[in-house]
């Protein structure tokens, strides 16, 4: 019998307001433990919460992102467990009446689409961190994480396999951070992603009894984290056995995942309305006003680029893929004359290079988007060759600056020779030092063409035009 | 100079007029306290903090930058929050507990100038009509020290009607302010939900609990209650509306406003001494020209059933703080977490507490939700409807605060649900969120002070304090003071 996965995703993104969710406490990340924890968020006696608005606003604007209904009335919730790392005893978070329902995320894998359904996202709070290590024998209570402001956003279980399911979530990762609403800084935690899995036999519509895998927190993980559970279970499955509802725990470094807690140890969180939190009621105006504010979305650039700018689909994806990156492409192209597809080849190719080897992200990139336009004008009216261009592209990014590329090949006298006397000269020169190679050329070895053009280019410090000594070649060599 | 027997206006016009100075007068009262602690009124005194408030308001008088209120002394239920000062809510769990910040009622009365003598004695976490479920034993009435001074807030009442401090403020989430000013004989309101700051003041229940004030007379709670009421953006569910002025209002004309009488309240279970002395002040009323209309709350036998799902519920879960990981009580030896847990909160809660936790707990639990809460939650509303009829026919609703005068202490602890019946009269308006008070209106056989209950149309605080004032101007009953008191 051949096996079908049916996965469903919870993913916590953090929102990157500046105050808590319920406190005016900062929410950056680093701090000293507990300096960052207020009355509030450490639910001393008599304390209250207060709703902080930008949150509510940016999970608007996720819901604005993904078509899904925005619910004008929606009330916060107690889930109720103890833990040291939550002070009151209780979550705040959403329940029968979260803030986005109903929406969708459109994902692309090889070519084909697929629509993965978004049952809801709701807001919520974070809770604080227990610190296991340098104790002797006691746990650490660091507090400056709780409170910090989460739009949990819970998938359908429309994925079908590990690989669906982190194109959905790259897909997420990427929308998350075009809205500016995460950060996306999936080690500090600000994107982080519960699985639950469960198999059928191909060709059946009836779930299985699903497992949930908390907390995996890179791509990699979960693709790994998700095959593993999915092969556990067909394996189980196959040889008489019974999957059984439970929390699971994976390990990266074994490559495995691991029982946590049964439906049994499953906490009744007794969730009811938080009385401290009137029901949040959201007028049309409010939620028109924020679709205003929304920026170009990934998929909708993505069509543009390649209408607009005839880049390939591939390549107008992974511009678009980031925000900063797909700006930039727009801001070079301006520069550039609207030469949007050499503009793209750089930024496919000399400039994702460079952000790989440097780890600067695309919002950091040191050469200006004049400077990049410029290089490319000046490929183009033969001013520098590519080459030259790449040289002081790496130059700038280096040793970033407000110099005007004019000025630097001014400044370098790196302006191409264009003048055809010139050139005749060094190839009459080459030509004349090397009979050996001309007798190959003319034996038929028409490759050694590309030893005369380097010496040229040698000679003439980068600055020949290589079209015009080729020419110059062909014609004095036959 | 007897300045236990003035009111608080008269207190404040000799402040002004600088014939006695806020010291002298704190000293005074802590003196007086210190005089009576067979009452047990109070868990914590501030005698420091009190004299150092005490010569800054005096500083602020002379300076001429003062209120009626400034160097007035007032003391604290033991459930606001108070800077540098133990805020025990009454419990061995926060036994040890020093407030850093002030509740905004605190910051509010102390902005305003009034000088704290200390906090008052409370049922654990408010829970409790006799004040007898306090780790800092019981209060006694000073009309007979056998009996209860009624609870929550029996502290503040007792301290207040033996003339201890001038005025107290209380917290009300099923008749915690009422019930005690009843049994006590002195004027105790409670405003509508939303009219006062929660903030800093440790939840009961959150969606019922209300802050009010204890004063001999109507028109010293209407001072107080201005100085506390209004807005805080700390507070979501408090209402940003403006206040009237309370002591203006206190003048209204009531002639040609109508009482309404809710039959359910003057049936069978309440006391004949009770009932004649509510007879009689419907009479004085009559006399200011007001109409009288018999009315019916059809839904008031839901109310201590409603209220004992709805307010455990929310209970069980503000008290989870209670945890003994960051502040307060912590079991000594623990041998894990959930040993820590259990132990801490076992030895730190009392048995009412426990009992409301547990209720709470069930009736919250998956499967349970629906029969409990879920209905409970839908009688509310069924209870608040019942006001808004009311409210069509009537501008007050007038009957008992309670169905007795104080019982004897230890008469009812065995015997919770006996206990929860005292609340019978005033648990509905916390269900609908109205303003209610309680004022003198006589005494039963055994001299025992009767309350008369008034309850207003939602915000209408100026109303309630208007009909008890005027009352107060053509009786005495409010300036009785408990024999053992008087000097």
């Amino acid at each position: 019998m051949s096996f079908e996965a049916v996965i469903g995703l919870e993913v916590h993104v953090q929102l990157q307001t500046r105050s808590k969710i319920f406190s005016g406490s900062s929410t950056a990340y680093g701090a000293a433990p507990n300096t960052q924890a207020s009355a509030v968020d450490i639910a001393l006696p008599g304390v209250l919460p207060v709703m902080n608005k930008e949150a509510l606003k940016m999970a608007i604007k996720f819901g604005l992102a993904v078509n899904a209904q925005i619910n004008r009335h929606s009330q916060f919730a107690r889930k109720n467990y103890f833990y040291p790392d939550l002070p009151k005893g209780y979550q705040i978070s959403q329940f029968d009446l979260p803030i986005v329902a109903n929406g969708h995320l459109t994902i692309d894998l090889d070519g084909e689409e697929k629509v993965i359904g978004i049952t809801r996202a709701h807001l919520e709070e974070d809770a604080g961190k227990s610190l296991h290590e340098d104790f002797h024998g006691m746990s650490g209570i660091d507090l400056n994480r709780a409170g910090t402001p989460l739009l949990e956003i819970v998938s359908e279980p429309d994925l079908r396999s590990a690989a669906q399911a982190v194109a959905y979530l790259k897909k997420m990762h990427t929308l998350v951070r075009y809205l500016e609403i995460c950060d996306g800084n999936m080690q500090e935690g600000s994107f982080r992603c519960d699985a639950n899995i469960s198999i059928r036999p191909q060709g059946s519509t009836k779930l299985g009894t699903r497992t949930e895998i908390k907390n995996v927190n890179s791509f990699r993980f979960v693709e790994k984290a998700i095959n593993f559970e999915i092969e556990r279970q067909i394996d189980l499955v196959e040889s008489g056995g019974q999957v059984i509802q439970e929390t699971r725990l994976y390990d990266p470094d074994k490559d495995e995942t691991r029982s946590m807690r049964g439906k049994e140890e499953a906490h009744d969180y007794r969730y009811f309305p938080d009385p401290d939190l009137p029901a949040m009621i959201v007028e049309q105006s409010y939620i028109d006003q924020i679709q205003q504010t929304l920026p170009e979305l990934p998929d909708k650039r993505t069509k543009r680029f390649v209408d607009e700018f005839g880049l390939s689909e591939l390549d107008a994806a992974m511009i678009t893929q980031d925000r900063a990156l797909a700006d930039y492409f727009e801001g070079a192209t301006g520069c550039a004359q609207g030469n949007g597809k050499t503009v793209a080849n750089w930024i496919n190719g000399e400039l994702s290079a460079q952000l790989n080897k440097t780890d600067i992200d695309a919002e950091h990139i040191p050469v200006s988007v004049e400077q990049l336009g410029t290089l490319i004008n000046r490929i183009d009216d033969n001013t520098i060759s590519n080459k030259i261009a790449k040289t002081l592209f790496q130059q700038l990014w280096q040793q970033p600056s407000d110099i005007t590329v004019d000025e630097l090949i001014e400044q370098q006298g790196l302006k191409q020779i264009t003048d055809s006397g010139a050139i005749e000269a060094l190839v009459d020169d080459v030509i004349a030092q090397h009979p050996e190679q001309v007798q190959q050329f003319k034996d038929g070895n028409a490759k050694v063409i590309g030893f005369f053009v380097g010496k040229i280019m040698k000679a003439s410090q980068g600055k020949a035009n290589p079209k015009q000594v080729n020419q110059l070649l062909q014609q004095k060599l036959s | 100079m007897d300045l236990h027997t003035l009111s608080l206006s008269g207190l404040g016009k000799l402040l002004q007029t600088k014939q006695v100075s806020s010291v002298e007068m704190t000293d005074y009262f802590l003196t007086r306290i210190g005089n009576n602690t067979d009452l047990n009124a109070f868990i914590t005194l501030a005698p420091e903090l009190a004299l150092e408030q005490a010569k800054s308001a005096d500083k602020r008088i002379n300076s001429g930058n003062s209120s009626l209120l400034t160097g007035v002394p007032v003391a604290y239920k033991d459930l606001f929050c108070t800077e540098g000062v133990q805020t025990s809510c009454g419990s061995k769990i926060l036994s040890n507990f020093i407030s850093p910040y002030n509740a905004t009622i605190v910051e509010r009365l102390q902005n305003a100038g009034m000088v704290m003598l200390g906090k008052t004695n409370m049922d654990e976490f408010a829970m409790g009509s006799s004040n007898e479920n306090s780790y800092f034993g019981a209060v006694k009435n000073p009309w007979n020290l056998n009996r209860v001074p009624g609870g929550s807030s029996g502290g503040s009442a007792a301290a207040v009607a033996a003339r201890l401090s001038p005025v107290a403020t209380g917290s009300d989430t099923g008749g915690s302010i009422r019930q005690p000013a009843a049994f006590c004989g002195i004027t105790g309101i409670k405003p509508s939900y939303g009219r006062v700051s929660r903030y800093g003041m440790v939840a009961f229940a959150s969606s019922l609990d209300q802050a009010g004030v204890f004063a001999t007379a109507a028109e010293d709670a209407a001072v107080v209650l201005q100085n506390m009421a209004g807005f805080d953006p700390k507070d979501s569910t408090s209402i940003d509306k403006p206040v009237p002025d309370f002591q203006l209002e206190l003048q209204q004309t009531l002639s040609g406003k109508t009482i309404g009488l809710p039959k359910e309240y003057f049936s069978e279970g309440l006391d004949a001494d009770i009932a004649r002395a509510i007879d009689s002040a419907v009479e004085l009323f009559k006399s200011f020209g007001l109409n009288i209309v018999e009315i019916s709350l059809p839904k008031s036998e839901l109310g201590i059933p409603c209220y004992y799902v709805i307010a455990p519920a929310e209970a069980s879960s503000n008290l989870s703080r209670f945890d003994g990981v960051r502040y307060g009580y912590r079991s000594e030896h623990t041998d894990d977490l959930v040993d820590m847990y259990r132990r801490t909160r076992s030895e730190g809660f009392g048995d009412e507490v426990k009992r409301r936790i547990m209720i709470g707990t069930y009736v919250l639990s998956a499967g349970y939700y629906d029969a409990y809460y879920r209905k409970a939650q839908r009688i509310r509303r069924m209870i608040a409807e019942d006001f808004d009829n009311a409210f069509k026919q009537c501008d007050f609703i007038l009957g008992p605060t309670t169905p007795t005068t104080a019982f004897e202490l230890n008469s009812k602890v065995d015997d919770p649900v006996a206990m929860y019946l005292n609340d019978i009269y005033t648990i509905t308006a916390n269900l609908a969120g109205l303003p209610g008070i309680s004022i003198p209106c006589g005494s039963d056989k055994k001299g025992l002070p009767i309350g008369l209950q008034l309850i207003g149309k939602y915000f209408d605080e100026s109303g309630l304090l208007a009909m008890a004032h005027q009352f107060q101007q053509h009786t005495d009953f409010h300036k009785q003071i408990p024999t053992g008191y008087q000097a």
